[in-house]
């Protein structure tokens, strides 16, 4: 807390000056790193792959030619302008009732028919990013807080706390049980929270996780809802990667369980986004769906402050009441994930790398525990700016997702095309061939300044990828989080 | 286990509340008044510390009232019946150690205890232990309150009466062949006159949409774009449009533009980087209704009146201006910044240079934040000129840049409210990178983005756009003042806005707040026409309303004016005119259907959604 006279001399609030927006993590280095010098197969073969980045790049082609079929459903086609006037005056922020209907029948569809969704209950947000910030302004106050277990997603941290003023308390989860979240962690995670007075305001998970591409049983599900109805707390569940579960066991929605557990509906809400399940990041849909009325109330009145854009809100509820569409898109996405995801797991285990066994997202949990001198934060850092600039690959540390345990990597795999992946794991293959043939490689990569000067350009040149796949972000200098959600 | 059992503890605007200290068995004070009422009620049994008790005189606690009171049974645990629901206000407790230990019965499904209580500020130490309801355990553990403050306050402000208007519009909407006698909707700023061209223009460059076959191959990179720096297209394009708007006298830098979710999340975006909560912003009066969400509801900052008057046409002068301020300074209230609506919603006037000038130096003198919104910059459609606000900084070098914010928007100037593109253009390079990381709460559609970037860059369509806005606005507005003049209601002399401030202070029964609503309500139920009281926009006069006139088609305007015509010459000229508008359940019967029989117009019916609507739920109007 700054001193009263600081603050009242200050310009700005203390929300400006804070940092709570979480930026300024070295996580983040990561990102400057790849923007500076991204890779590309012809200009700059020798560049910083993006792995750090959760997008959904492998389905675009099916929605391209979906558009090109469907000219009504924009209203800048010579077919759908009538619409225009309509659709660009339209600011109830109810949003546009066909929208609502169309996502509550996807994410129906998602959860394979397991669980409906009410229209009336799609509450629209700028984003996840919004919808957890605005959900979190309906459930708490200034200095109340949630459970999170960790890892979890680093923006958490600026998505839910910085201007809502509420925190964040982590319980950990590790490899011993394969990140599996417990009760009995969560017990005392709530025990410690109310011994030291703080006032815990409900649970936070991320189903399927991330950075750790898993899904939490129904089982798990089950016994949080008990212990989070027991002690009268919320339970938020995030599931934004819902349709990128890839193989079984098939996503179990917190929908699905409260059906059959004994809870107070009242305090269930779950997160919903088609920035990771239809790879729309730039779209901005972020959904509330709550089955608190009082929230869905109050959660409407605040999606005033990020309203999706009704040009959008139009094109997305053509698309997504396409059943025949909708049905190939899922099931051709996760059929194309399963496959990317598993080229990267053997490639990686070719080298003696292994990753969580995973079933879902758009990334691996890479385990490089047995590269750590030791096991310590520090060392892997370390090793993590090794792999950034000598080996070229931006993939996130562990730690920057609180991970309690270092040696894990998150890696993502669907930001790329096939060749890209080759290269990347071609990289990593040098960077362990070439610390296997010299017994004391280890040390001296440790060592900071050391350059491993591989010769990526060789290999680099014999890929020349059919697409461009230069960043279409903004040349400008970039901030490491402008990316809204990853 | 008792699920349906609940005990709240709310405060006296019926927020539920967190912070009452209460333990166990263990001796504690209460006041006796809670004591009984919780025993009547609830029966529950209450143990008082003598020695402790409350120390506030005892005449200043009442009970007011036990609703759904049933016999309750003085043991330990109680038969009550469902539902039960304690109502005590006013107790400015002292409830420094207050125990309250007592048990309900196994059938008690809702015990509601209401405090009015300031004070309380202990945070209930074991909620588990709380009431011995271990049995109960549903009861136990709702002593907390589920929700924010915010969510069960009333910062959106949308319960106020104003919004009474727009919910009679959407139960009865007029349309012109199925609906003629239903309530014409003069209370939405929108500007539809000039969608033509748009449309013409979309026709003709469908490569600026990524959703047409000439335009899908940027589908994807526009889809994955949510870098929240905008895209440079969108920056470059929405800078140099505001250039333009204002005449080119002033540049805007693409770098300064900040996206935010409309004007709206703009507005908050701006507040949430200036002020801390119970901060303060001076704002002229009659203001924009939906500031007191946009900039207090979640960021818990203020907003101050600074009262203008209608003796010289609502000017914000200098005097007004201080006075403000002293007042603030001696509540003891941090003021943060002034904000200027200019154009003025709801007036439809625009600031002067001399008042810009007043109001920089002003803001400088007291160091204090100068928020512009000038989201109805375009649309000014005669002279004097607009000017922004950038133009003043401009022109004098010495007044402190840092100190501004421009509020922008496409709402108003172009008509796409659904586009939600707001922008905060500050010249303070920390609120630049502080709002640019908030704007991730509210990043404008790529989509949008992209085909806005295409349609600002085309300086042709642009420039005739802005001329063609310009023109229709104008005949709209002059239709609408001689109509108006020709029975006698006077407007203030406006030049911008998409709107009229209509004076019918003679049509008072006496000026009051209360014969302004008698006023409104009466235009609405039965001249039919959802206009907005000046109440509403804070207006320290009664009498004044705001209408909107841009929202419609000709023939809707028409048959406005033939209302408001046959409202004031049956009523207006009789002597006894003002007892009567006076009368609540006066009913004036007027013949609509004759008049709107002979309008065939084309469909203009509300392409809002038919669900029962909240009365906000366009974002900003």
């Amino acid at each position: 807390m700054e001193p009263a006279s600081v603050r009242k001399h200050s310009l700005l609030s203390m929300i400006a000056r804070n940092g709570g927006h979480g930026e300024h993590s070295p996580y983040f280095d990561g990102w400057k790193a790849y923007d500076r010098n991204p890779f590309h197969p012809t200009q700059n073969p020798d560049g910083v792959i993006q792995m750090g980045l959760a997008e959904n790049q492998l389905s675009f082609d099916l929605i391209e030619e979906w558009i090109k079929n469907n000219p009504t459903a924009s209203i800048c086609t010579p077919d759908g302008v009538g619409k225009f006037k309509d659709v660009a005056i339209f600011q109830d922020y109810h949003g546009l009732p066909e929208f609502r209907q169309a996502i509550a029948k996807f994410m129906g569809r998602v959860r394979r028919g397991k669980a409906t969704f009410d229209p009336d209950r799609i509450v629209m947000s700028g984003g996840a990013t919004g919808a957890s910030e605005t959900l979190i302004f309906c459930l708490a106050d200034r200095g109340d807080a949630f459970l999170v277990p960790s890892p979890y997603y680093p923006a958490f941290d600026r998505d839910l706390r910085w201007r809502t003023g509420v925190r964040l308390i982590p319980f950990a989860c590790d490899s011993t049980n394969n990140f599996q979240v417990t009760l009995a962690q969560m017990e005392s995670a709530y025990a410690k929270a109310i011994e030291a007075n703080i006032n815990v305001k409900g649970v936070i998970l991320t189903n399927p996780s991330n950075p750790l591409g898993i899904n939490l049983s129904k089982e798990t599900l089950t016994s949080l809802l008990s212990f989070t109805f027991e002690k009268n707390l919320h339970m938020v569940c995030d599931e934004i990667y819902s349709a990128t579960v890839f193989k079984s066991p098939a996503f179990t929605s917190i929908a699905e369980v409260m059906q059959e557990t004994e809870c107070n509906p009242d305090l269930v809400h779950i997160i919903y986004s088609l920035s990771k399940d239809m790879g729309l990041p730039g779209f901005r849909v972020g959904i509330i769906y709550s089955y608190n009325d009082q929230v869905v109330n109050c959660a409407r009145k605040m999606s005033s402050f990020g309203l999706i854009s009704s040009q959008s809100q139009h094109l997305l509820a053509s698309m997504l009441s396409d059943e025949v569409f909708i049905e190939k898109f899922l099931e051709e996405n996760s059929r194309r994930l399963g496959k990317r995801h598993s080229r990267v797991v053997e490639g990686l285990k070719q080298e003696g790398i292994n990753c969580l066994e995973g079933n879902a997202g758009l990334f691996l949990w890479m385990d490089l525990r047995h590269l750590l001198k030791e096991p310590t934060p520090d060392a892997e850092m370390e090793l993590w700016r090794v792999i950034i600039k000598d080996v070229k690959l931006n993939v996130s540390p562990g730690s920057s997702f609180h991970c309690p345990e270092p040696g894990f990597f998150r890696v993502c795999f669907a930001n790329m095309d096939d060749h890209t992946v080759e290269v990347a794991l071609q990289r990593i293959r040098e960077f362990v061939s070439k610390g296997n043939k010299n017994g004391d490689d280890k040390k001296h990569w440790r060592k900071r300044d050391l350059r491993l000067s591989f010769t990526s350009r060789k290999c680099d040149e014999s890929l020349i990828s059919p697409r461009q796949i230069m960043s279409p972000h903004s040349p400008v200098p970039q901030s490491p989080l402008v990316r809204a959600r990853t | 286990m008792h699920k349906n059992c609940r005990v709240f503890f709310t405060d006296f605007l019926g927020r539920l509340f967190n912070t009452i200290f209460i333990m166990d068995r263990v001796q504690g004070c209460i006041s006796e008044v809670l004591a009984r009422a919780l025993k009547l009620a609830v029966g529950a049994t209450i143990q008082l510390n003598p020695s402790n008790r409350s120390r506030g005189p005892e005449d200043y606690y009442q009970t007011r009232s036990v609703l759904n009171f049933h016999e309750p049974s003085l043991t330990l645990t109680a038969q009550v019946k469902p539902n039960a629901f304690v109502w005590i206000t006013q107790l400015p407790l002292l409830l420094l150690s207050t125990t309250i230990s007592c048990s309900f019965p196994a059938n008690s499904s809702f015990v509601f205890v209401h405090l009015s209580c300031y004070f309380i500020s202990y945070r209930v130490k074991n909620p588990t232990s709380l009431f011995s309801l271990k049995t109960m355990g549903y009861v136990s553990s709702n002593t907390k309150p589920l929700l924010s403050r915010k969510a069960t306050n009333e910062g959106h402000a949308e319960n106020c009466p104003y919004f009474d208007g727009w919910k009679a519009y959407d139960k009865n909407p007029f349309h012109p062949s199925q609906n003629p006698d239903g309530v014409i909707q003069m209370g939405l700023a929108e500007h539809q006159l000039c969608f033509d061209l748009v449309q013409e223009w979309l026709v003709s460059n469908p490569e600026a949409s990524i959703c047409t076959k000439e335009g899908v191959d940027k589908f994807r990179d526009i889809a994955l774009f949510q870098d929240y720096h905008g895209l440079p297209a969108f920056r470059n394009a929405v800078a140099k449009f505001m250039g333009r708007v204002r005449g080119d006298k002033v540049k805007f830098d693409p770098d300064r533009i900040v996206m935010s979710g409309g004007a709206t999340g703009a507005h908050e975006m701006i507040t949430f980087c200036l002020a801390d909560p119970g901060d303060a912003f001076l704002v002229p009066t009659p203001y924009y209704a939906g500031f007191d969400r946009d900039l207090c509801w979640r960021t818990e900052a203020r907003l101050l009146p600074v009262v203008c008057h209608s003796s010289n046409n609502f000017k914000v002068t200098r005097k007004a201006l201080e006075e403000a301020y002293a007042k603030a300074v001696e509540a003891n209230i941090s003021v943060k910044g002034l904000l200027l609506t200019n154009p003025s919603n709801p007036l439809g006037t625009i600031l002067d240079r001399d008042t810009l000038r007043e109001a920089m130096s002003f803001i400088n003198e007291k160091n204090i934040h100068l928020i512009c919104d000038e989201i109805y910059a375009a649309t000014v459609f005669r002279q004097p000129d607009f000017i922004s606000i950038a133009e003043i900084i401009e022109e004098d070098q010495e007044y402190n840049r840092n100190l501004v914010h421009i509020i922008y928007s496409l709402s108003k100037d172009m008509g796409f409210p659904g586009f939600r593109v707001g922008i905060v253009y500050s010249y303070n390079d920390a609120v630049v990178e502080c709002g640019r990381k908030m704007s991730s709460f509210g990043l404008v559609s790529s989509q949008t983005q992209y085909l806005i970037a295409s349609m600002l860059s085309d300086d042709q369509f642009i420039g005739k756009f802005l001329l063609e806005s310009a023109g229709r606005l104008a005949t709209r507005h002059n239709d609408f003042t001689d109509g108006l003049r020709q029975v006698g209601i006077k407007c203030l002399n406006g030049n911008a806005g998409l709107f009229l401030w209509m004076d019918l202070r003679g049509l008072l029964i006496d000026s009051t707040v209360e014969a302004e609503t008698a006023l409104w309500q009466m235009i609405i139920n039965d001249v039919k026409l959802n206009v907005s009281p000046g109440s509403s926009f804070h207006c320290s006069e009664p009498g004044w309303f705001r209408v909107c006139i841009a929202n419609m088609n000709e023939e809707t305007t028409k048959v406005a004016l033939a209302r408001i015509r046959e409202f004031v010459l049956r009523n207006g000229n009789k002597p006894n005119r003002k007892e009567k508008c006076g009368q609540s359940d006066l009913r004036l019967r007027l013949s609509f259907r004759r008049i709107d029989d002979v309008l065939r117009s084309p469909c203009i019916m509300s392409p809002h959604s038919p669900i029962p609507q909240s009365p906000l739920v366009r974002t900003r109007t």
